[in-house]
């Protein structure tokens, strides 16, 4: 794509928590060629309720216009761009790094600095947990790298707005007991 | 009282108000189909399932009702994608129930599976999978909610064949609301204001008006703005009938093949008042060049509208219903009579016209579409297909009363007019119905002839016979140097070399329409030359059985004027037709 307004969006959508509504979303990012960087789910305070964070590249005005689709969709209740609110991201990230007893203890100084953990040691090998934003979380990979990385995995950014900001219902949820479908 | 999940969707489906559904059964709708055997709702029996879903639709736009349209799982499913997409894009509130293989196999590509609600779900504004009968009642009410309520627009639901067969209690619901579904109906006042402020300072406004206008049924409140404000009209595709074809306001249709003023005064303007429109490319040429002198307002109920295409100054998110009412109380009484004297002179200067040169053999169609717009009065409900034919129709065939032009708009889908005529003349069996159609576009739905047979609709449809496809073929006259590909009826791969077309007169036409017109047992009717369109109008209005006329059509004939795609609107070709 060209490189025209292009900002990165983290765009928050609270959705009923139902089959179909990750299937819907996507198509709406993927029918205009953008390409989901990271995408995270999960139940909120309210189990009938998901939350979903998605970043983006896209162009601001592009990125408006999808969120007028977002809200129009029938199972999302909210959506939020947090591209201009102060908020928090994190991002939690398992490595799998080479490690011999050699250097173990230089890996360990490393997670400190991180506020990482190593959660799990094998003869030949260290699974490493560490939860950040973004820039964190490259600058951990990086000093990894030359370690050796087998294998990573992350969750995908999650975010919430600080302060009295708030992406929540409006309204109690009434517990009706209706079956979600 | 307990009942089977078949006999809750009928039940739901009858309090829904639901008279009539269009559709075929298949393996997994059968009880489904046995509960409606007994029915009072009438089910039409149609050819091939987009048929229904295009009667469902068209039966909604003549009506202001839901739709309703049914087919089997599968291969019955994936037929109604083209209708549902149809209906999505020119916002028709239709329902469309598809029944799924059992719950317990879904996914095991079973006999004819398809993931219909995967398929169906960027054709459709909302869809449903029935997994528990419990939910039925709930699922139905819903869906006639959101098609019909905010945009509208149609909604699938599959039913797997053993929710339809197993026993639930039925509970029906009164009141149904959806928390994250709330359509802002009301206009913000703050914004109306504002709306009305420009209006009352504009020196050349105008009212641009679409489908919103005719779906919302606001044509009268729309006309005493108009007339209150003193702003010419000018409506778009979708939204011919918005206001009548006589009115003194009236300008014309506006867009790619519109008329010479309307495009004018969308460029000279000095507001714009858009009222249920979507600022299509078709209707604003070249955006960056569109209306640059204008203050624009634009109304309407989806958001995801305003500001998609061109940048407004004021908009107003809401129903037309609640904001034209309160806009016309907020205007104040103006006069524009230079503006408006103005707008005449350039009607003058390049009126809607067409040359009076009728090859030996062949007739103008805008003079039979004329015709047929004097015999009427513009009174007639037309339908039409997709192509030269519609243009032709939307320039010559203005319409008296909303609801009273049936077209795809959006997405242009050929053979949307006939089975449309069917289910626009079901909903409005008092009105005279007309398809205008080209032979390309019927051919692809003119099975659905053996329908309007069966279920004793009379239907006028009026081929115009070019033998080849014509928009295209003028495309690639046009713009592609005349090297016509795979356009030409007569001709092996539809391929043509200029100056050494197929003769229309030497090579049979196949099918033949006479004959193909006697097969369904009605008239076929044949017109050559001018002075027999009137006798077969006549002849078409006064017979019993539906009515087949195939006028013939020179290859060369164009849609003029013009705008190319993607040129500004001041660039329009206005070689004459």
């Amino acid at each position: 794509m060209a490189e025209k307004n292009e900002f990165r969006h983290t765009i928050s959508c609270l959705v009923e928590n139902r089959a179909g509504v990750l299937a819907r979303i996507a198509a709406l990012f993927s029918a205009r060629g953008f390409n989901i960087n990271s995408l995270a789910v999960g139940e909120t305070e309210n189990a009938e309720v998901s939350r979903m964070t998605i970043v983006v590249q896209g162009d601001d005005r592009v990125l408006e216009q999808v969120e007028k689709q977002l809200n129009k969709l029938i199972d999302v209740i909210k959506v939020s761009d947090y591209k201009n609110t102060p908020h928090l991201e994190r991002d939690l990230v398992l490595v799998k790094v080479t490690a011999t007893a050699q250097n173990r203890a230089e890996l360990i100084q490393i997670c400190d600095v991180f506020r990482a953990k190593i959660v799990d040691v094998a003869h030949e090998s260290v699974i490493i947990e560490a939860t950040g934003d973004e820039e964190k979380i490259q600058a951990l990979r990086d000093l990894l790298e030359p370690f050796g990385i087998r294998e990573m995995c992350r969750t995908g950014i999650v975010a919430l707005a600080r302060g009295a900001k708030e992406l929540t219902l409006s309204e109690p949820v009434k517990k009706t007991g209706q079956k979600k479908s | 009282m307990e009942m089977t999940g078949a006999q809750i969707i009928v039940e739901c489906l009858k309090r829904e108000g639901v008279k009539i559904i269009f559709g075929i059964p298949g393996g997994v709708t059968l009880p489904m189909f046995d509960v409606l055997y007994d029915s009072p709702i009438r089910f039409v029996l149609t050819k091939h399932e987009q048929g229904a879903t295009h009667m469902a639709d068209a039966y909604a736009r003549a009506s202001g009702r839901v739709g309703v349209c049914t087919a089997t799982s599968g291969p019955g499913a994936t037929n109604l994608v083209t209708g549902l997409a149809t209906a999505y894009m020119d916002s028709s509130p239709i329902i469309a129930i598809t029944s799924q293989v059992r719950s317990d196999v879904i996914g095991s590509d079973a006999f004819q599976e398809a993931d219909a609600t995967g398929i169906m779900r960027p054709v459709t504004k909302h869809n449903y999978l029935v997994k528990d009968p419990r939910d039925l009642v709930r699922v139905i009410r819903e869906a006639f909610l959101i098609a019909s309520t905010g945009r509208p627009g149609p909604v699938h639901i599959d039913i797997p064949v053993d929710i339809q067969r197993a026993k639930t209690e039925f509970k029906w619901i009164e009141n149904i609301s959806i928390r994250s579904y709330r359509p802002k109906l009301e206009g913000h006042p703050l914004q109306i204001k504002k709306a009305a402020d420009l209006i009352a300072s504009a020196q050349r406004p105008l009212l641009y008006a679409g489908g919103g206008v005719i779906g919302s049924d606001t044509a009268e409140v729309l006309r005493k703005l108009a007339e209150k404000a003193d702003m010419p009209v000018a409506t778009t595709l979708m939204g011919n009938g918005a206001i009548p074809f006589d009115h003194p306001l009236y300008i014309g249709m506006l867009g790619m093949h519109g008329k010479y003023v309307c495009n004018k005064a969308i460029q000279s303007c000095d507001l714009l008042v858009a009222c249920g429109v979507r600022f299509d490319d078709r209707v604003t040429g070249k955006l960056s060049a569109f209306s640059p002198h204008s203050k624009k307002i634009h109304i309407d109920i989806d958001p995801s509208s305003i500001g998609k295409n061109v940048m407004t100054d004021v908009p107003v998110v809401g129903d037309l219903r609640n904001v034209l009412p309160r806009l016309l109380e907020a205007v104040q009484k103006k006069s524009h009579p230079e503006w408006k004297k103005q707008l005449k002179q350039l009607d003058q200067q390049h009126p809607m016209a067409y040359k009076d040169d009728d090859k030996k053999g062949y007739v103008k169609p805008q003079y039979v579409i004329d015709k047929l717009h004097q015999m009427t009065k513009g009174e007639a409900l037309v339908t039409t297909g997709v192509g030269q034919h519609q243009m032709w129709a939307m320039q010559w065939y203005a319409a008296k009363r909303p609801r009273h032009f049936i077209t795809s708009g959006g997405l242009g889908t050929m053979g949307y007019g006939f089975p449309a005529a069917i289910g626009a003349k079901m909903a409005r069996p008092e009105d005279t119905v007309v398809c205008i159609d080209g032979d390309g576009s019927f051919q692809m739905m003119m099975t659905e002839m053996a329908t309007a047979v069966r279920e004793n609709v009379k239907i006028i449809v009026i081929v115009f016979n070019n033998c080849v496809l014509g928009m295209v073929r003028q495309w690639q006259d046009l713009f592609y140097n005349q090297r016509f590909a795979a356009t030409y009826q007569l001709a092996p791969g539809g391929r043509a070399v200029k100056g050494a077309e197929p003769d229309p007169k030497k090579t049979p036409y196949v099918p033949d329409f006479m004959k193909w017109a006697e097969a369904y047992g009605i008239l076929g009717i044949r017109v050559n030359s001018r002075n027999q369109v009137e006798s077969a109008l006549k002849q078409a209005f006064k017979s019993d059985k539906s009515v087949l006329i195939e006028v013939s059509v020179h290859q060369s004939e164009k849609v003029m004027p013009m705008v190319p795609a993607g040129a500004s609107l001041d660039e329009i070709i206005l070689d004459m037709a």
